[in-house]
């Protein structure tokens, strides 16, 4: 390898090394920031790295599972609230007026914003559904005691909402 | 120990080489699509949550996964240009952006197409679907670059450092999902106890690999016509020309 080509070669990997510690560093300094979400203990107990914690009247999203049990609907609206918790023990009531997306159900994910409206009160303009990475056939979903039911709305829900 | 490769960094062979190849290429990936999409979209099973929405997911993924592993392809190909100062490198670079960006933007089409449905929303700001976006716009900036430059030398060299810069968004694409949360899910799991089942993996598979065979094809056909633009006044392009009938 000739001088020039050594000189490029070592100029176009300083700028891929260079760059990469960049956007490293970058990335490490925002690391919390990049999250789309808070989770419910977050919000309880504020972020791990950082200690912030969303204060109430704060526009905020917060992602987590909706807990079994936890939903109430009221028959003659789409209002209706659920708690959402995480695996750190956090729990946030979420409360939303409008229609759920298809695969809303209790013991799935969750994605809502809206806002704090007191502690651990989540008044929700919208609320996302989230899903995973495991695909399934239904016999098989079945057989591991996961099934799926997608939600009702009475006629009335539907004229109220 | 490279000698060996030398007489094909002469356009002519290149080209030569690259027309013998494409044919292949392009019956490979046609009936790898046809089985991949077909398999998936008639013949596997439904999801137990999404129904029949899934099965965007055999467009969607290769695409997605393939946007990656082109502007990868092209980094190389500039690097190698940029280094070593072979022009055919980059040629293969620039012949590669214009399939990668739309590509990039099948995925991110389809990643829409089925979020509406599933999730409840067309788009949303979250590190996955971000850096995805990023991607597109790298792709738009590598082709801008290398069209507004006059001297192909000099363009070459000013979107080969833009597309080796860029590089750093792929590790960020790939595992934005496990470093941040997102409304985006996790990346498929080929393998363990929680693998996706085989009837559904397999002609996901395939269909990656078919995306990927299609993106070297197009890309091959692509850098045939660059060497042909970049070597006009060469005469073994022009007794080509005359051959094919030109006047």
């Amino acid at each position: 390898m000739n001088a020039r080509r050594k000189k490029r070669l070592v100029l176009a990997s300083t700028l891929v090394v260079g760059v990469a510690v960049v956007a490293s560093l970058l990335l490490y300094a925002l690391n919390s920031n990049l999250n789309l979400f808070y989770t419910p203990s977050e919000i309880v107990n504020g972020k791990v790295d950082t200690g912030v914690k969303p204060k109430v009247g704060d526009r905020i999203r917060i992602g987590g599972m909706v807990t079994e049990g936890s939903l109430v609907r009221d028959p003659k609206s789409l209002h209706i609230s659920f708690a959402v918790h995480d695996a750190a023990g956090g729990q946030v009531t979420v409360t939303y007026d409008d229609l759920l997306p298809d695969l809303f159900r209790e013991g799935q994910g969750v994605v809502a914003q809206g806002v704090l409206v007191g502690p651990g009160q989540l008044e929700a303009t919208e609320v996302l559904a989230k899903h995973d990475e495991n695909y399934m056939p239904p016999e098989v979903a079945a057989a591991m005691g996961q099934d799926h039911q997608k939600m009702q709305y009475t006629e009335e829900q539907k004229a109220g909402g | 120990m490279w000698k060996w490769l030398h007489p094909y960094a002469e356009p002519q062979r290149a080209y030569r080489l690259a027309g013998k190849f494409i044919p292949w290429l392009s019956i490979l990936a046609i009936l790898m699509l046809l089985t991949g999409t077909t398999w998936g979209m008639v013949f596997s099973p439904t999801d137990y949550q999404q129904g029949d929405s899934y099965r965007i997911i055999f467009v969607h993924v290769p695409a997605a996964s393939m946007s990656m592993s082109a502007y990868i392809g092209m980094a190389i190909a500039a690097f190698i240009g940029l280094v070593w100062q072979i022009k055919l490198a980059d040629w293969m670079a620039a012949s590669i952006a214009p399939i990668g960006a739309v590509i990039t933007f099948i995925a991110l089409v389809t990643g829409s197409t089925w979020g509406k449905p599933m999730w409840g929303t067309w788009w949303v700001w979250d590190a996955r679907l971000t850096s995805e976006l990023v991607l597109l716009f790298l792709y738009l900036g590598v082709i801008s670059l290398y069209a507004s430059f006059e001297d192909k030398v000099l363009a070459a060299r000013a979107a080969g450092i833009l597309s080796i810069v860029g590089v750093i968004n792929i590790p960020i694409i790939k595992y934005s999902v496990d470093w941040w949360n997102s409304l985006h899910q996790g990346s498929i799991k080929m393998t363990g106890k929680t693998a996706m089942p085989p009837d559904m993996l397999v002609p996901l598979v395939i269909n990656i690999l078919g995306f990927g065979v299609m993106i070297g094809a197009l890309s091959l056909i692509r850098f045939r016509s660059e060497i042909l633009a970049r070597n006009g006044m060469r005469p073994w392009v022009r007794e080509l020309a005359l051959a094919e009938g030109a006047k």
